[in-house]
């Protein structure tokens, strides 16, 4: 399938050009091109993923050398699917996903707006905003957890400073309803400056013409707002979205570090819950169900969106 | 001083029995925290002796059962000892990971009457109570209580704590006469700041909360089975004292902590105290010799209590592990060596000094070893009445269950006491007829 | 740039400007009292109330890059002069310094490991993605997603095939398998947003250079390499970013030769507890080259984010 792929591609370079081209003719060009990346992702990727496949029908387990692997049919989905816990994992997943993806979208988008306006010294602030997602996600995890502290962290300081609410009457991390949104909190702190760089990106993209033309018909900058930038920049958040939504979906050592999943099981992510199967209850065939629900899961979201996106950019 | 004389009897020992066919690279493995700092350093003297290099992996605790665990099954070669946490000694065993150690125990007369009988049992016996040898017990640990000495001696507090509870402010003897103390500082002002009781044992991820909650457990009475039938739980798990003993942890945990202190487990109980934020902590007592050390809490500002009784009986938390050579490792011999250096009386008096907790009778019945240091005594009587997890092949999976449900309850307060136990029973007993032992 | 109608007004660049400061300054905060955190003695660093003031110690760093031995009682009665600073500062926590620590070989196995990744990933990603952009393949966008699908799995749920793998190959806790994975995982990105750059430029630049008698290898590094180097540049920035930070994989694949240093960070422990200021200094440091290689490129990532204000 691939290489007729890129027979076909090579055809579709313009005749009367192919034909001067001296060297390698464009089908070996497109071949050796693409090639490598295909192949690595094949054996880094592709392999695990069909041996997983074939372990998520079985009762194997990787601490259990011992025991006979039985084939067990669909036994595993049937297991996962009915448990209320995954289910549960999988709610505190989707708030977690919506939510961060709402404030970094909206933060990073006006962010990148204000910065387009290139006032004075933009450009280092611009980097000093970007700082946060250089940093590894372990130690951002790690040191969260103290800002979160509320005798020794800034956070509940910093809040009690604008509210007035004593810093010790309140838990980011220990209180059922607070959790949920301190990883929201940490995780959009890290993350709201890659999304604005897309957006940023977006911004500088629409053309200046654009608006001058808009400008001769005496357009407001509010309808210039709804209707140049907002379509322009959308296929470049759209972008943003997806990545951050397929990082997010798969999150795990930002959150383990912060919490661990608690308290009880408020912010226990599907990877998580995932990786206790995997590595901590070493119930192999089992997790590999897990995983390969999840990820037909994220896969089936993803193309509709990746159409959708299709869309938006041949508009 | 001392150090040399014992470095010279050691070689002395080494030379007599000059095994050493060709130098080797030794790794041993085990979870990155103090004791393996002293013990980098103890095991110099086995590279100048034994000519072998020592290479040490250190992994963080979070991530020490995973990473060792996946090493093990999948036949790994990486470390030639393996300093592995206790509960993992059914399943290494019976999966074939380690080396049967009682020939060689045999063979270089290293006898197992020698070891305090708690650490046999909890670090080198699989199946429990029969003399199969996995392990030689390696760092003795177990939970104990480290309470700020000076500011229980302060008369003002003394003195208010005696009018309130009719008895002096000290050591408790009781876990209702614990909650009492740490109730009494919870919210008090000391020194300008607020100070609050105790710091326990809350963790979610791994097995903080269940390391912690398992003191009061068993000294309210629960038990892991019945006696006279393994693996019965109904009735023992979730007994009436039971219950009693996990809403008193619930109960502990919601007046007397420090705010936020709902994911904690050694480290932060140990910022937490050294911090001066609390007035209590509960930790294993490898952290003893470092509280001991510190400028702000050391040098006689605290003292040591093992786990207080409660109605149900006088039980403490064992930690700790042995250490074993791993199946998969082409320098068996080598590692033998080492263990066989490091069980010789004079090596594990110098583990006591440099901060390791020896298990050796020897070590800790010597008429000086209990003033030895200020929490040596502690460690003594804590030792004596140590009670540990399960250490089945599944222990993992019974111990997810047990964090799910206590750290449901206890820190974010869903349902009761009862309905937790009783959801463990059904768990527990589900994994262990997946098991066949049901 | 001259003055135009489409300019925002001095007032809104104002506004603009202090919103955007204010930002810039809130979000510092955190990473701040990391750095600051590495400059405070173990006591200062979980101090309560926290401590905002506090007397600088270099003891962190000391502690970072070196490993040391309790001195023994007797030893303390008659110190030897301590002959360096960093001795000294280690004295002064009755220790004194026994050798170098593994943070510096951590650090440059990072170095190898996520620059040499960053680099194949470029190398790889920008042939891919001039192949997809140029050569209108009819099953291109199957193709694109395909290769946006690998990074869907979660890294947990494929470790234990990567690692069953790897030890067969003889590529676990090597400098190379780690490169390949980091690559692996990359591509993804740097084969989509670089596709996105390549669509940018036009095609009649090659066409021209083709009718000139370039190969079609010849247009591609003389004329299109050039024209997506900005491109290139924002791309590397976030694979690096990525290889750099990795952990999940690095705790599980990577041991004694190959470790990188954001497993290692963690591992730091000092007297009866964390280390936190060796732990904030490893950090600190650690963040460094990125933030080098980011303001070294500062100028392509901000080009390369206005690449397309270019084309008109």
């Amino acid at each position: 399938m691939v290489k007729s792929t890129i027979t076909r591609a090579a055809h579709a370079t313009p005749e009367p050009v192919a034909a001067r081209v001296r060297g390698l003719s464009d089908r070996a060009i497109a071949w050796i091109f693409v090639a490598p990346t295909l192949f690595l992702l094949l054996a880094v990727n592709i392999f695990p993923l069909i041996w997983t496949i074939r372990l998520s029908f079985t009762n194997y387990r990787v601490n259990r050398p011992n025991r006979d692997i039985e084939w067990i049919g669909l036994r595993n989905y049937e297991r996962i699917l009915t448990d209320a816990d995954v289910w549960q994992t999988m709610q505190a997943t989707a708030h977690f996903l919506i939510w961060t993806i709402v404030l970094q979208v909206l933060i990073g988008f006006a962010l990148a707006w204000l910065i387009n306006s290139k006032f004075r010294s933009s450009n280092f602030w611009t980097t000093v905003i970007v700082l946060p997602m250089m940093l590894s996600p372990a130690v951002v995890g790690n040191f969260w957890t103290f800002l979160y502290q509320p005798q020794i962290g800034l956070f509940n300081h910093a809040v009690a400073f604008f509210t007035g609410v004593d810093p010790a009457s309140f838990s980011m991390i220990g209180d059922v309803h607070l959790a949920p949104w301190a990883i929201v909190i940490a995780d959009t702190w890290m993350w709201t400056p890659f999304v604005m760089l897309i957006c940023l990106a977006g911004l500088r993209s629409i053309p200046a013409s654009i608006y001058e033309a808009a400008e001769c018909d005496r357009a407001s900058k509010w309808r210039q707002f709804w209707t140049i930038t907002v379509p322009m920049v959308l296929p470049f958040l759209m972008l943003a979205v997806l990545f951050r939504g397929i990082e997010n979906f798969k999150m795990f050592d930002l959150v383990v570090q912060l919490t661990g999943g608690g308290p009880g099981n408020t912010t226990t992510l599907t990877s998580i819950d995932l990786k206790r199967e995997a590595f901590e209850r070493w119930r192999t065939g089992y997790a590999s169900a897990y995983a390969v629900i999840l990820f037909v899961t994220v896969f089936g979201l993803a193309s509709i969106y990746v159409k959708a996106l299709n869309k938006v950019k041949e508009r | 001083m001392k150090s040399t004389l014992a470095l010279t009897a050691a070689a002395a020992l080494t030379v007599g029995t000059a095994p050493a066919a060709q130098a080797e690279d030794l790794t041993l493995c085990w979870a990155a925290w103090d004791p393996a700092n002293a013990l980098v350093e103890l095991s110099k003297d086995f590279e100048a002796q034994s000519g072998h290099d020592m290479g040490f992996e250190f992994v963080p605790w979070p991530n020490f059962a995973d990473r060792m665990l996946n090493e093990l099954n999948s036949g790994g070669q990486l470390c030639d000892l393996m300093i592995g946490d206790s509960q993992w000694i059914g399943g290494a065993a019976e999966s074939g990971h380690y080396v049967k150690l009682n020939d060689f125990f045999a063979q270089e007369g290293i006898d197992m009457a020698d070891f305090i009988p708690a650490t046999v049992t909890g670090y080198s016996e699989w199946p429990k109570g029969t003399p199969n040898y996995w392990a030689l017990p390696a760092f003795g640990d177990v939970v104990g209580w480290t309470y700020r000495k000076d500011w229980f001696e302060r008369p003002e507090l003394q003195a208010e704590f005696q009018e309130k509870h009719g008895r002096a402010l000290d050591a408790p003897n009781t876990l209702e006469e614990l909650k009492d103390i740490a109730e009494f500082f919870q919210g008090r002002e000391i020194d300008g700041t607020t100070v609050y009781g105790a710091a326990i044992y809350t963790e979610r991820g791994s097995e903080g909360i269940t390391m912690g909650v398992t003191n009061a457990l068993y000294n309210y009475g629960f038990e892991y089975d019945n006696p006279d039938n393994p693996y019965d739980l109904d009735g023992y798990i979730n007994s009436a004292g039971a219950v009693a003993g996990l809403e008193f942890y619930k109960a502990l945990y919601d007046c007397c902590t420090p705010p936020g202190s709902s994911n904690w487990y050694m480290g932060e109980n140990i910022d937490a105290y050294k911090s001066g934020q609390v007035a209590l902590q509960m930790n294993f007592a490898f952290i003893w010799p470092g509280v001991e050390a510190d400028p702000n809490v050391g040098g006689g500002k605290s003292g040591y209590f093992p786990n207080p009784a409660g109605p149900g009986g006088h039980f403490a938390q064992l930690g700790g592990q042995g250490i074993s050579v791993v199946a998969y490792s082409e320098k068996q011999d080598a590692a033998l060596e080492y263990i066989k250096w490091f069980a010789q009386p004079e090596v594990q008096q110098k583990w006591w000094e440099s901060g390791g907790y020896s298990a050796l009778n020897a070590v800790v019945e010597d008429p000086g070893f209990a003033s030895s240091q200020p929490y040596a005594q502690t460690f003594l009587d804590s030792m004596a009445i140590v009670k540990d997890f399960w250490a089945e092949p599944a222990y993992a999976d019974l111990l997810l269950s047990m964090q799910d449900h206590v750290h449901n309850y206890v820190i974010a307060g869903s349902g009761t006491a009862q309905e937790a136990l009783d959801a463990l029973v059904e768990d527990w007993t589900i994994i262990f007829e997946d098991e066949g032992k049901l | 740039m001259s003055y135009s109608v489409t300019d925002p007004s001095p007032l809104s660049r104002w506004i603009a400007g202090v919103t955007v400061v204010l930002y810039a300054m809130i979000t510092l905060l955190p990473l701040l009292w990391i750095i600051a955190t590495g400059f405070k003695s173990p006591e200062d660093s979980i101090a309560y109330p926290p401590k905002v003031i506090f007397e600088p110690s270099l003891e962190g760093y000391v502690n970072l890059f070196t490993t040391r031995t309790r001195i023994s009682e007797e030893e303390q009665a008659t110190p030897p002069p301590a002959e360096t600073w960093y001795e000294r500062i280690a004295r002064e926590q009755g220790q004194s310094i026994a050798g170098p620590s593994r943070y510096g070989e951590r650090f440059v196995n990072s170095v190898i490991i996520g620059f040499g990744s960053t680099f194949l990933c470029m190398v790889l990603g920008t042939a891919a993605a001039y192949a997809f952009s140029r050569f209108r393949v009819p099953l291109r966008d199957d193709l694109m997603f395909f290769i946006l699908s690998t990074r869907m799995m979660p890294p947990i749920a494929v470790a234990i095939p990567i690692f069953l793998m790897f030890r067969q190959l003889g590529l676990n806790d090597t400098h190379l398998g780690m490169i390949l994975l980091y690559t692996a995982v990359n591509l993804s990105l740097s084969v989509w947003l670089l596709k996105g750059f390549i669509d940018e430029i036009p095609v009649e630049y090659e066409e021209a250079a083709l009718i000139d008698g370039y190969t079609r290898f010849q247009a591609f590094t003389k004329v299109v390499l050039p024209q997506a180097a900005t491109g290139i540049a924002s791309t590397a920035i976030f694979c690096l970013i990525f290889a750099w930070n990795e952990y999940a994989f690095a705790v599980l694949l990577t041991s004694g030769t190959a470790q990188t240093a954001p497993p290692f960070i963690p591992t730091i422990i000092g007297v009866g507890g964390k280390d936190w200021p060796a732990v904030a200094a490893g950090a600190t440091i650690f963040l460094v080259p990125v933030m080098v290689f980011t303001i070294l490129l500062r100028k392509h990532l901000l080009r390369g984010i206005t690449f397309g204000a270019v084309r008109k």
